[in-house]
């Protein structure tokens, strides 16, 4: 049995196990037992006192039945599954594990993203030793020193008479070659040096702007009239950031906040929603700034302005998730490719065109959200360059369930979805 | 013997080793040491064996190597490689554009005397 359940499927999973019939059940919480049936067929439905007595009578808590445990949490432990090589792991009742030892499920997810970081970590170095031309020229250098020492040494060496001024010559050559190749090692060690210090970050820069980035909710308000030089103190300060690259990458992203504060300052932005609601277009129309600035900002404040906080993701013309702010009910993955459904992604297909969308979450809790996205070029206009574009969806948490709402998943391997034309890779879940 | 070699290579100091040991050799040894018009001169000069450096200023070993063996009468002129790099793409890259034989830097001078000889004598 999937995720995609309801509570009632999971009333019957738990009976099931319990060994009790239905009618049995139906008589201790005093109903019928065709009533049950259709509790358990999910077409009636349940909460309140019943819902505690059921759970008393099959011995779990009645959170468990209404809303499992914790999704992302399964979907965690399902990613897990899905990477690592043990067989048999009872993917079916991730639900259930989670449920009885949250601790020991959480610890899996906890350990699981780290060995995920570890290999990107393994990889990016891998790479650095592979590709890196400085290292690739020096290695070339030193060995066609070798070469030339090798071979002129050998006619040296070898005995024989070999006339005066060609010996000369090879003396001076190999003083010459010795020379080069000291200098061409000196410098590799001197470059290796450099880079074990750079390899010291055992994470990602973009997982440390993240993590900083979150723990201020995308918020720099305070920094608006600071200088250069001062951001730039503030942002050497941030624990989260532990290398130059790091920062350098949160540099941009908070310049580009501070920008967005100062087109739209906090106070305009309050009032433009009172008056106008969480409606991301007209609110940019009326403040005469582009649509990503007010995704941006509504993204950081919506948990003073509206009535739940809402969620913002960005990528570039890849497709690489690059900055996201995380909201409840929409998972976003963190390494894997993200759901092409997305409008995020249909932005990049018409750039500059705001995009408005209904979406429903696949998954236990298909939760809905209304999701506003536009793709934005970014650096200096160019004659005949193409531009490159970035693309923002702001994610507003929806009260109700939408019936018609567009069903899109987080990322394949946890997407229990069963006919997606987008699908890239098989469900662990179907 | 008396028999031609074209050493195609931009370093001098190898250049001139490689020279001395081929003329003590009884070969006649010339040179050149750039990519660009390489395949000009081996068209014109017409020797008995190439021996060609990948790295090369203009243009690679490989560029060099697919021209002449497209280039009329070239197909079967034996061709000594030279890299710097011994791993198992560079190879079978240099088998792809038609190498007879392929050695690493650095190597020995007896081995060169050695290919040099095979290839051409047999």
């Amino acid at each position: 049995m999937g995720r995609d359940t309801l509570t009632g499927s999971r009333i019957r999973e738990r009976r099931a196990m319990a060994g009790m019939r239905q009618a049995e059940l139906a008589k201790a919480v005093g109903i019928s037992a065709s009533y049950l049936n259709l509790i358990e067929h999910n077409r009636r439905r349940i909460g309140g006192k019943l819902l505690v007595d059921i759970a008393t009578e099959l011995g779990v808590e009645a959170s468990l039945l209404s809303e499992g445990a914790e999704a992302a949490l399964i979907a965690a432990l399902g990613e897990a599954a899905a990477d690592g090589t043990q067989a048999g792991v009872e993917v079916d009742r991730a639900d259930e594990f989670a449920g009885r030892f949250p601790g020991w499920a959480a610890l899996i997810a906890q350990q699981h993203s780290r060995i995920e970081n570890l290999e990107r970590t393994a990889v990016t170095l891998t790479d650095r030793l592979t590709h890196d031309p400085h290292l690739a020229t020096s290695m070339h250098e030193m060995l066609t020193m070798v070469t030339a020492i090798r071979s002129t040494a050998g006619i040296l060496a070898e005995p024989g008479e070999i006339e005066p001024e060609w010996q000369t010559r090879f003396h001076r050559n190999l003083n010459e070659d010795s020379q080069r190749l000291a200098d061409s090692s000196q410098q590799l060690v001197a470059y290796l040096d450099r880079a074990g210090d750079a390899a010291a970050s055992l994470t990602l820069p973009t997982e440390e702007v993240d993590a900083m980035l979150s723990t201020h909710g995308f918020r720099f308000d305070d920094l608006v009239d600071a200088n250069a030089a001062d951001v730039r103190k503030f942002v050497q300060n941030q624990p989260e950031l532990t290398s130059e690259p790091s920062q350098d990458m949160a540099m941009t992203v908070i310049r580009q906040l501070l920008d967005d504060a100062r087109r739209l300052p906090a106070a305009r932005l309050v009032a433009l929603v009172a008056e106008l609601g969480a409606a991301p277009v007209e609110i940019a129309n009326t403040a005469g700034v582009p649509l990503a600035v007010v995704l941006r900002r509504l993204a950081a404040f919506s948990d003073e302005v509206l009535p739940a906080a809402c969620g913002l993701v960005m990528c570039d013309g890849a497709g690489t998730l690059m900055l996201r702010k995380a909201v409840d009910g929409f998972p976003m993955p963190r390494f894997s490719a993200a759901c092409p459904k997305w409008p995020l992604f249909q932005a990049l297909a018409r750039p500059m065109q705001p995009l408005r969308q209904i979406l429903s979450v696949t998954g236990r809790d298909a939760r809905s959200f209304e999701c506003y996205a536009v793709a934005d070029p970014i650096g200096p206009m160019r004659v005949d360059a193409p531009p490159l574009y970035h693309s923002y969806m702001l994610i507003i948490p929806q009260e109700a369930r939408a019936n018609d709402g567009y069903e899109v998943g987080s990322t394949c391997r946890v997407c229990p979805s069963q006919a997606c034309e987008g699908r890239r890779e098989p469900s662990l879940l179907a | 013997m008396g028999k031609s070699v074209l050493l195609i290579e931009d370093e001098p100091n190898i250049i001139e080793a490689i020279s001395f040991i081929l003329s003590r050799d009884g070969w006649s040894v010339a040179t050149h040491s750039n990519g660009h018009d390489a395949v000009g001169v081996v068209v014109e000069s017409r020797p008995d064996i190439v021996i060609l450096d990948v790295m090369l200023p203009g243009k690679t070993g490989y560029e060099i190597l697919r021209e002449l063996r497209e280039a009329e009468g070239l197909a079967d002129l034996p061709v000594l490689m030279l890299t710097a790099k011994g791993q198992v793409k560079d190879r079978e890259m240099a088998e792809r554009a038609g190498a007879s034989r392929f050695m690493t830097k650095p190597f020995s001078n007896a081995e060169v005397l050695e290919a040099v000889r095979d290839l051409v004598i047999g």
